[in-house]
């Protein structure tokens, strides 16, 4: 078993001897345009089941609700008011530290790159109301609570540094669904549809679920990957509000951007799992946000369960030998 | 749109709508571009905007006019480009009179006909004349009949000649800017705050943003869909957006003009090569009895030789046409076949269809790719219609409920019909989809692209081009031994293309057609190359003149695929523009009179006096070798007669027209009319609906009584309908999938909270909206996103309604029907429907079933006392209309000639 928390390279990590770049999504929200293209292009090439009552979720546009055995994308829509943004736009400054550029108002003024100082820093036009869209996705963690938890093997790292579910391994013992922090992988029920994938068979009464009972989510499209292909959601984002490519390239890049729309005056934007020194080792999938990450439904403090493993051991280790030493005193005292 | 410094977004939810054309305008955004979306709901387009302004729906004219004003008042229009690329300097004929001097008509309405005849709208004219069109005045009455200004796609309306007299100070009271300037003054702030509902700051944010992004260095550019094409008034919206981009010379540049953003993937084809009652290949007319009954009578009609610009050639792109149909049955002796092409006789519209429909006059109907029972205005009387059909063909995907309502539609439901009564034998023929065959998209850009087959269709589904090809087989076969006249179009035609082993018809050979080729000559049998090459004498053919140059030397153009980085800005190697690969028209434009771009950052195409031709990042829209400062005698005619500075050269006077003397049936300058049910009073001239308006009364098709007349608190919100991403149109392409369908699964209304708390709404409960047409019922959507507005001291409620879902039993979800509860009103320029806003009450829980429900519409109706009159005056207050406060002798001061 490799490292259990804190930066690391999963892939060199996992003993992969070709080390492939480790491949990831920056998913940009402030771009998104909630088209839901990413959702429908996900179940298309992963053949995944239609789930859901097909009722009105009561959640503005999202139907979806959120991640699951058969929604790997799942885009959130959040209503806010001005209130809101305010808070956000100042939360968003204050987070600076947390492995952001620090850019913006309370900045000592020499830390400010002379080519921004000129910046135009009042708040954009849009600030009585605004609609928040997210495409969530899993997070391909640095640190895997789910590939650490599982007892059969069958999650897997490849050698991408993603983290895959292989259909004919797992056992649906549901392990890695508690191990998970982020809600990502479930288990599929069998009470939801499978869709048929030619014309034919559109009007036939609903056939077997394909992998039910069994873990499932985000592939990163591993069968596409292998072919050097991008994954379906980027490939069918129409704004490039999700970006795929190399890990180090796409936080680059997403740190960049955040430090854009803080020279504009937005500073609520701020990144989302680019911290390797989070709780999971940072993730593989990282996102730009404009509100705390509770808002879109995502914990603040994401932290894998088996990171506490060594301090578990070590604390165990130590009641251990306190144990024995008590016991060991109480020996010895006896003897006394 | 990715060139431009600023977007309006207007009339269109272009993020939820065309959200691949979308990015675009993400692309301009990260260049630095401001994005203000105008709509009265706040949407996903709206949430990636710099700003949204919440607009009360159908009052744009109004905000529109205001920025027209701002703009002159202001002195803020591009003075240069204006005085000589536009009719600004033009004189307009001294009987005009403006809505402003008669109260909202203009002169020569006819109140008898609800139509105006535009004579006094004319051009001046040295010797005391006017400059009329060259078969003479049309009245309005007949245009609107054959909705003529669907042939303006690809020219201007013809003028005799274009010999205009001008005043390029532009003091001339009877000038074309000083008419505007004063048709606009009374268009204010404040009266865009109290008809629009757009605060006086907001005004100003808007007006700014768009006068600083416009000029020599930067551009602004205007986006819109039906949001601004489905009124009473629908062409005039886009005419003032014209009006406004050409004063601020952003017409003809990269990064200005006005997007029309066309629905679905090939709509702008299906104008090109219409789909239309009225129109032939190109945007020639279809001949009408009585006006085109010869060949010289429609040639004659449609253009002038004396005229400017390549309009003028129209003769060979109609002989050029005939020649494509009928071939060698085509001759000069007999007018090139022209008599084998169909005459109108008077309006046969989808609604006036509908409505024969129901007199019994319609014996078949094909459905090609469209579900009326759920798409179209008025669906009750869609449906009814065609329960009146011998026959119906529906050729689609899946069974849309234009082919079930006979067993599961609304009538069956409320006992209006009854299965076993209905005599429609009806069709339903399967269709192959999009990736089962190949064929080409026009796009809103006017790019062609190709589409190859990836998989061959299933089972018995068909390709149109399969189906139709076999259908003419058919016809032709049984007409084989027929010796009547009336067969020979049929049996003359030339219907004879390759096919593949299926059948199908090689889509490349048509689009070989479609280009043209010469019949003559030392190049006989060559595909043509450019449209300048087409001729009236026979020695060519052209399917649709617009398209020829896409298989010139015999090259499949459109499935050109050389991604946009690995060429220049245009990127004329990403499938094939109409015409002659151009990506932006009237581009001529985009250089100042000399010749030289306007600024270094909009530089697009320029005279280069070294090589002595037009040069540039695009194919030059102009005569490629016509210098600058060229003035020839304008009575030369057609493209020769063309200046310098004429960049509009397909406008019979080779400029953009400010003032429309000719072309549009409803007034020659835009101006505000109320919808034809509307809460509130016109604010600008007693005259509430457009006066030239369709408007049909009948018991089947009532309106609700507009603000002031008793009534009208009866249905007392606006509506208006639209769609979302996650659905196409009627649902035939989205509510069978099931990865589509639960991304929206219901029916739904949107409403404001304080809306919700006046009527007692539950967020996510139901609804009934009730019209004077019908009820439906809906989940309600509660949401800050729709506003109620302050409008001239009173508050306007407006509610959203998708129109995506239908009744019936066989898609994945299915739902009440938003369609249903518009009536049927058209804009007379082009007959669309008036469905983008209409008078409604709304409800809480769901609506009565059965004839309960029929109940519920006529109690509405008799307590709002509604009659087939209601909302149908044409004039609305004749004793303060029509009047000319100049006096019985009409001549206003100033004649000035």
């Amino acid at each position: 078993m490799g490292q259990l928390s804190g930066p690391t390279d999963p892939t060199a990590d996992a003993h992969w001897e070709h080390n492939h770049p480790r491949k990831g999504f920056f998913t940009d929200t402030s771009i998104c345009i909630g088209c839901k293209a990413c959702e429908v292009a996900c179940k298309e090439w992963n053949h995944n089941p239609q789930d859901g009552n097909l009722e009105l979720l009561g959640s503005s546009y999202d139907n979806t609700g959120s991640l699951g055995a058969s929604t790997w994308r799942h885009v959130a829509f959040i209503e806010q008011g001005q209130d809101r943004i305010v808070e956000a736009r100042e939360s968003g400054r204050a987070l600076v530290s947390l492995g952001m550029p620090r850019i913006g108002p309370p900045a000592p003024a020499a830390s400010v790159p002379a080519d921004l100082a000129e910046a135009d820093t009042t708040p954009p036009d849009t600030a009585d109301f605004r609609w928040l869209m997210s495409s969530d996705v899993c997070k391909h963690c640095t640190h895997a609570g789910c590939l650490d938890v599982c007892p059969t093997g069958a999650l897997f790292r490849t050698e991408f540094g993603t983290v895959v579910v292989q259909d004919d391994v797992c056992n649906g013992c549901g392990t890695c669904v508690a191990g998970c922090p982020f809600g990502v992988i479930e288990r599929r029920s069998n009470g939801t549809v499978k869709v048929s994938t030619s014309r034919e068979d559109q009007h036939a009464a609903h056939p077997e679920v394909p992998n039910a009972g069994i873990a499932q989510k985000c592939t990163l499209c591993y069968d596409r990957l292998v072919a050097d292909e991008t994954p379906a959601c980027a490939k069918a984002c129409p704004t490039t509000s999700i970006k795929f490519g190399d890990h180090d390239d796409m936080v680059e890049a997403a740190r960049e951007r955040v430090a854009d729309l803080h020279a504009k005056g937005l500073t609520e934007a701020r990144l989302y799992g680019a911290n390797e020194n989070d709780g999971v080792g940072g993730t593989g999938s990282v996102f730009l946000l404009l509100d705390e990450p509770e808002v879109y439904g995502l914990p603040p403090d994401p932290r894998v369960p088996t990171a506490d493993l060594p301090k578990m051991y070590r604390r165990a280790g130590m009641a251990v030998a306190g144990m024995a030493a008590a016991a060991a005193l109480a020996f010895l005292g006896g003897r006394a | 749109m990715a060139n431009a410094d600023c977007i309006i977004i207007q009339g269109s939810n272009m993020a939820e709508c065309h959200p691949v054309g979308f990015q675009w305008v993400a692309e301009a955004k990260a260049r630095g571009a401001k994005v203000i979306h105008i709509d009265p709901r706040f949407t996903r387009t709206s949430a990636v905007s710099d700003k949204h302004l919440p607009i009360r729906a159908g009052s744009d004219v109004v905000l529109l006019g205001a920025l027209i004003n701002y703009v002159i008042a202001n002195d803020l229009w591009f003075k240069e480009y204006v005085t000589a690329y536009t009719n600004a300097a033009t004189l307009v004929h001294e009987d005009y009179r403006d809505a402003e001097d008669l109260g909202g008509l203009f002169s020569g309405f006819d109140p008898e006909k609800g139509a105006y005849d535009n004579s006094s709208w004319a051009y001046d004219e040295a010797e005391d004349g006017s400059i009329d069109e060259p078969a003479g005045p049309e009245h309005g009455a007949e245009a609107g009949a054959r909705a003529a200004g669907d042939a303006l796609g690809s020219g201007g309306p013809p003028l005799e000649h274009a010999e205009v007299l001008r005043d390029d100070t532009l003091q001339n009271p009877r000038t074309v800017f000083q008419i505007l300037k004063r048709h606009y003054a009374r268009y204010t702030p404040e009266m865009v705050r109290d008809m629009c509902g757009i605060s006086e700051a907001d005004f100003a944010y808007l007006a700014k943003t768009i006068t600083e992004n416009s000029g020599r260095d930067r551009t602004t550019c205007f986006a819109y869909a039906v949001g601004w094409t489905q009124h009473s008034l629908g062409a005039q919206f886009i005419r003032a957006a014209a009006i406004l981009q050409l004063l601020l010379g952003n017409v003809g540049r990269p990064g200005g003009g006005i997007m029309a953003l066309r629905g679905h993937a090939s709509i702008q084809g299906s104008t090109d090569i219409p789909t239309l009652f009225n129109l032939l290949p190109g945007y020639l007319p279809m001949p009408s009895a009585g006006r085109h009954d010869t060949l010289e009578e429609y040639l004659a009609a449609n253009a002038s030789k004396s005229q400017k610009g390549f309009w003028a050639d129209a003769d060979a792109y109609t002989i050029s046409l005939l020649k494509a149909w009928w071939g060698d049955a085509a001759t000069a002796d007999n007018d090139w076949a022209y008599d084998y092409l169909p005459r109108l006789t008077g309006a046969h519209g989808t609604y006036e269809t509908v409505m024969s429909m129901l007199r019994d006059e319609v014996e078949g109907y094909f459905l090609l790719g469209q579900n009326p029972a759920v798409g179209s205005a008025h669906g009750r009387m869609q449906r009814l219609g065609m329960s009146h059909l011998k026959w119906l063909v529906v050729r689609d995907l899946n069974m849309i409920e234009s082919a079930t309502w006979w067993k599961d539609g609304p009538e069956i439901e409320s006992g209006e019909l009854r299965t076993e009564d209905i005599e429609t034998e009806v069709f339903f023929l399967p269709a192959a989809t999009h990736v089962e065959k190949a064929g080409s998209f026009t796009q809103t850009q006017r790019l062609l692209q190709w589409r190859h087959q990836a998989v061959a269709p299933p089972g018995e589904c068909q390709s149109e081009l399969q189906f139709f090809y076999e259908l003419g087989h058919r016809i032709r076969e049984k007409l084989a031994d027929s010796q009547d006249e009336r067969d020979r179009p049929l049996l003359d035609l030339t219907w004879d293309y390759p096919t593949d082993e299926h059948g199908d018809p090689d889509p490349e050979s048509v689009l070989a057609e479609i280009n043209g080729r010469h019949l003559t000559g030392p190049d006989a049998g060559k595909p043509l190359s450019a449209y300048t090459e087409l001729r009236a004498d026979g020695s060519t053919t052209a399917g649709c003149w617009i398209y020829t140059g896409v298989y010139a030397e015999g090259i499949n153009h459109a499935a050109s695929r050389k991604p946009g980085q690995e060429q220049g800005p245009a990127a004329p190697e990403w499938g094939w523009a109409w015409p002659a690969n151009r990506r932006i028209l009237y581009n001529r434009a985009s250089a100042d009179p000399a010749g030289k771009p306007w600024s270094e950052r909009k530089k697009y195409v320029w005279w280069d006096a070294e090589q002595g031709k037009w040069v540039g990042d695009d194919v030059p829209d102009f005569p490629p070798t016509l210098a600058p400062g060229t003035k020839p005698d304008p009575s030369v005619g057609g493209p020769a007669a063309l200046s310098g500075d004429d960049p509009f050269i397909m406008q019979s006077d080779g400029k953009g027209w400010l003032f429309a003397p000719k072309g549009l049936v409803d007034g020659p300058l835009p101006t505000h009319y109320e919808a034809q049910e509307s809460p509130v009073a016109n604010g600008l001239y007693p005259q509430q609906q457009s006066p030239a308006r369709l408007k049909y009364a009948r018991k089947d098709n009532l309106s609700a009584p507009s603000a002031g007349t008793p009534g009208a608190e009866v249905y007392p919100f606006v509506f208006t309908t639209y769609r979302l991403t996650e659905h196409h149109t009627a649902g035939g392409m989205s509510r069978w999938l099931p990865y589509l369908s639960e991304l929206q699964p219901e029916m739904f209304c949107e409403v404001s909270p304080e809306l919700a708390a006046e009527r007692g709404l539950e967020p996510y409960g139901w609804a009934t909206i009730i019209s004077p047409r019908s009820a439906i019922e809906a989940k309600v959507l509660v949401t800050d996103r729709m506003r109620p507005l302050a409008v001239g001291g009173h508050t306007v409620h407006q509610i959203g309604l998708p129109y995506h879902w239908g009744v019936g039993s066989n898609a994945v979800v299915s739902g009440d029907a938003a369609n249903d509860l518009l009536g049927v009103t058209l804009d007379p320029n082009v007959q669309i429907q008036e469905s983008k806003v209409a008078s409604c009450d709304i409800r809480p829980g769901r609506r009565p079933r059965g004839k309960d429900l029929l109940a519920l519409v006529a109690e509405y109706q008799a307590r709002a006392g509604l009659t087939i009159e209601t909302g149908n005056r044409t004039v609305t207050a004749p004793a303060a209309e029509g009047k000319d406060p100049a006096g019985p002798d009409g001549h206003a001061e100033g004649g000035g000639k």
